[in-house]
């Protein structure tokens, strides 16, 4: 019964002596792994040698200081509104006196938790800040942890480090003997 | 009182052998896998020292560090008796392989082989259908069914194909007319040729020798054995840690050991274009002694048969990358209703050949 005019008949010709005796195809795959052998090497070797990003890759989050070193973020929670996967929360703090060094504005982030877990790095917190505190970094994945727990990014991961020279991994959280320090080189420099 | 054997040359030469078969045998699980990498665009084993040359080492350490495991109610004599008999055969037949002419120091003069005997072909065909044993003892004491069955299956692949390639090598003898290897090579050999190898005269055998030796050593195409774990119920499916290392290990014992027969066998051995003429040349144009000068040849021979041996053991893998494994019957046609005719064939022609005085 035929139902559609799509079908195609197949027609199976004997194979020819070539065939049959199989050699010229193995010969024939032969050449094509040997040409395989000394061909360029697709892999790219991951620790030492990274692949360059696109130019719209958008990676793990930090959280910017301005010029004096003071951390930018005010708690004003527009990022966690503009979050869709609703994975920063933070609580506010005000900033007491002598911590003029640490925090830009009276408010601040007591506390900042980003779940990586949750987020899915589509860069609305960045647009949403109107300090231009949080950035998603174009150069640096989020890396992979054996704990759920340890994908909740808190200050401690997330603030930038005071500068290139004490860049750490886990981040710096400043002590205002610190920040004084750091205020004084920066105003010698 | 027991009387130990002389330390003499020729024991350091048994020595070097034993554990050149070794040594060249870990760093082919090493090339299987450079080789493996490159033919598929890859990088392979890189980690492990420079150049991931330390690999092989790194497996021993896991392999010896893993959880020996026994299956219920196994035999475990022969359980373990299996792997070691498969490890045994595979380097008891190198013992026979020519690497090289004989070399003089004063008055000492030796072989570069592991023990001279004029049965070496006979030696190495008995030892090796014995590696059968290996497989069919593990299948057997492994106390599981599907073991058991894999390792009829393998034992039936690896008897057909032994078939095959003792009728191909019937015609090699026919030609050389002795069972010693070494005298074997040396007729390969003649001043002023080098076309005198046997692949010009038996390129029929060669090709169904080749075969066989693939199907032999359980390689691609012929692989059976091996995948059988794949398909649940191979020889070696209750084996872990380094018994299961050994038969591993064993297989490539095995590849350089054919490789090696085929070389002598086919390709001249440690024979290389010239040699004679390069060592009158020495010893009438620099003054060598006929005795130095044939030391420098038996180097560089033995340095050839290496290449070639290489060369070979390259061939397998190459092949392994690139060939899908055959379907059971497909592989037993192949050895029953090809293999064999033709070299039944091929023997009707070299006699044929001998007796018409086209080759000698």
């Amino acid at each position: 019964m035929q139902l559609t005019n799509r079908a195609k008949k197949l027609e199976k010709k004997p194979m020819t002596l070539a065939e049959r005796a199989y050699l010229p195809a193995i010969f024939q795959g032969l050449s094509i792994t040997m040409r395989h052998f000394f061909m360029k090497k697709a892999t790219v070797r991951y620790p030492e040698e990274v692949r360059p990003f696109s130019p719209i890759f958008r990676g793990l989050h930090v959280l910017k200081r301005d010029e004096q070193g003071r951390e930018r973020c005010t708690a004003c929670g527009l990022c966690a509104v503009a979050c869709p996967a609703e994975a920063i929360t933070m609580v506010a703090g005000e900033r007491k006196k002598g911590e003029e060094g640490l925090y830009r504005e009276e408010k601040y982030a007591i506390s900042y938790e980003i779940n990586m877990l949750r987020c899915i790095f589509c860069g609305l917190c960045e647009e949403a800040c109107p300090k231009a505190a949080v950035y998603l970094q174009a150069d640096k994945m989020a890396p992979p942890r054996f704990e759920r727990d340890e994908f909740i990014y808190g200050k401690d991961r997330l603030v930038e480090p005071v500068s290139p020279d004490e860049r750490s991994v886990r981040g710096i959280q400043l002590t205002p003997e610190q920040a004084d320090t750091l205020r004084g080189k920066l105003q010698q420099a | 009182m027991l009387e130990l054997p002389a330390l003499g040359w020729q024991s350091i030469v048994i020595f070097v052998v034993f554990a050149l078969s070794l040594l060249i045998a870990t760093y082919c699980t090493y090339a299987e896998r450079v080789i493996a990498a490159f033919l598929q665009d890859r990088v392979g084993p890189d980690r492990a020292g420079p150049y991931g040359l330390l690999q092989p080492l790194a497996d021993a350490v896991k392999m010896f560090t893993k959880e020996e495991f026994f299956p219920g109610g196994a035999n475990k004599a022969l359980f373990v008796f299996g792997p070691c008999l498969a490890m045994i055969t595979a380097l008891m037949s190198s013992a026979v392989i020519p690497f090289g002419n004989n070399m003089s120091f004063g008055n000492n003069a030796f072989f570069l082989q592991g023990i001279e005997v004029n049965i070496g072909m006979l030696w190495i065909f008995g030892v090796v259908s014995l590696g059968v044993y290996g497989v069919m003892i593990g299948g057997w004491a492994s106390n599981n069914k599907f073991s058991l069955l894999g390792a009829v299956r393998a034992a039936s692949q690896n008897i057909s194909y032994e078939l095959a390639m003792g009728m191909a090598l019937i015609a090699v003898l026919m030609i050389s007319g002795t069972l010693s290897l070494r005298e074997i090579t040396l007729q390969q050999s003649v001043a002023g040729e080098w076309h005198t190898w046997n692949i010009v005269k038996q390129p029929l055998g060669f090709i169904i020798f080749l075969v066989c030796a693939f199907a032999e050593t359980n390689r691609t195409p012929f692989d059976l054995p091996e995948c059988e774990t794949e398909l649940v119920g191979g020889y070696h499916t209750e084996y872990s840690s380094m018994k299961l290392g050994l038969y591993l290990f064993s297989e490539y014992v095995n590849i350089f050991v054919v490789s090696a027969v085929m070389s002598v066998l086919y390709f001249g051995g440690f024979n290389f274009p010239f040699q004679y003429e390069m060592r009158d040349w020495l010893v009438s144009n620099h003054d060598w002694t006929l005795a130095s000068a044939q030391n420098l040849i038996t180097i560089l021979g033995t340095v050839g048969l290496f290449l070639k041996i290489f060369a070979f053991i390259f061939f397998f893998m190459w092949v392994r990358w690139t060939l899908p494994r055959f379907r059971y019957d497909q592989l037993m046609r192949l050895g029953w209703t090809i293999l064999i005719p033709l070299a039944v064939f091929n023997i009707l022609l070299t006699g044929g050949l001998i007796l018409f005085g086209v080759i000698q």
